[in-house]
């Protein structure tokens, strides 16, 4: 069996804008995955408070949900986002790491159902939720 | 009654783009994903330059979806700042050039938006148009799409709700 640490950063690493915002694949399962972010000044969405913009929320919750589809254990050879809601529930805090986590809950032979929460450091209070459905492609 | 003279159009041309200059310079994360903004009178295009490091995968090769969904959210949010701040650049009330970051207008906040994938989006520059559906005190509801080579084929839509900045009532 593939060592999954090495499949987990080798997935991110083979993602151009994954590597790009600095993401990191922390956790794979069956059908779930966890991706973590750090701050950086580029990705300041409010230069008046130094907010993460939420549009790097939005990458990272489409990776992680993507990550968390391939995942699964029936094996999909590829997966692209059919549609991807996501709601925000408040600022992330400047300065603070951002965590996401995502659930392959349901998949049939074409579509895979999918939701993710993001937090910073007080992981009680999501930052953002998404739902979303993905392709599923057959080998 | 005799209307008032027209002013010349390069004070008028200078005054709007000072006002769009002053909504989206600033912004890291607008100049991080290469998202430029061009306009006609009051209408606005997006323009998503292309680069390599917004590639999601490279196989097909084809450009990430959380890129889309950003320059999605991005052109909803500077076309409703835009629309909210248009009568006060046309009025003079709104002048960038005697402001410092701090007196910059707040920007709409994202409640939420769902964004649709109609096709992949091609290694190659991107443009996006956004209408305000409608534009309350405190809500806004928006419709946005994107599109490469072909105006008729978008490659994604979205629509999204915005929390309204309050204005100052003293």
């Amino acid at each position: 069996m593939v060592d999954k640490a090495i499949l987990a950063r080798q997935f991110i690493e083979a993602i151009p804008h994954a590597k790009a915002l600095g993401m990191r694949l922390t956790e794979i399962g069956q059908g779930n995955a966890k991706i973590e972010m750090d701050y950086d000044e580029k990705l300041i969405g409010d230069p008046k408070t130094g907010v993460v913009h939420g549009g790097a929320v939005s990458a990272m919750m489409d990776t992680c949900c993507g990550a968390a589809v391939m995942s699964h254990p029936s094996a999909p050879a590829g997966t692209a986002t059919i549609d991807l809601r996501i709601d925000y529930m408040r600022a992330a805090m400047p300065g603070q790491k951002i965590r996401t986590s995502a659930i392959c809950y349901h998949i049939t032979r074409s579509v895979a159902f999918v939701r993710a929460t993001a937090t910073d450091d007080d992981e009680d209070r999501p930052v953002a939720t998404a739902s979303g459905s993905f392709t599923v492609e057959r080998r | 009654m005799a209307r008032s003279r027209p002013e010349p159009i390069q004070v008028v041309k200078q005054r709007r783009d000072a006002g769009l200059k002053a909504l989206v310079d600033g912004v890291p994360y607008i100049r991080f994903l290469g998202i430029e903004f061009e306009r006609r009178g009051d209408e606005l295009t997006a323009l998503l330059n292309y680069d390599d490091k917004l590639i999601g995968n490279p196989f097909l090769p084809a450009i990430h979806g959380g890129v889309t969904a950003a320059f999605l959210e991005t052109t909803m949010i500077i076309s409703l700042s835009w629309a909210y701040l248009w009568p006060d650049i046309e009025s003079g009330a709104f002048n960038p050039d005697n402001m410092t970051a701090e007196d910059l207008p707040r920007m709409p906040k994202t409640i939420n938006f769902t964004v649709d994938y109609l096709r992949s989006g091609l290694p190659r520059d991107a443009y996006a148009r956004a209408v305000v559906s409608r534009s309350g005190r405190r809500y806004a509801s928006m419709r946005v799409e994107a599109w490469q080579d072909n105006r008729d084929k978008p490659f994604a839509q979205a629509a999204g709700h915005f929390l309204m900045p309050q204005r100052d009532t003293g």
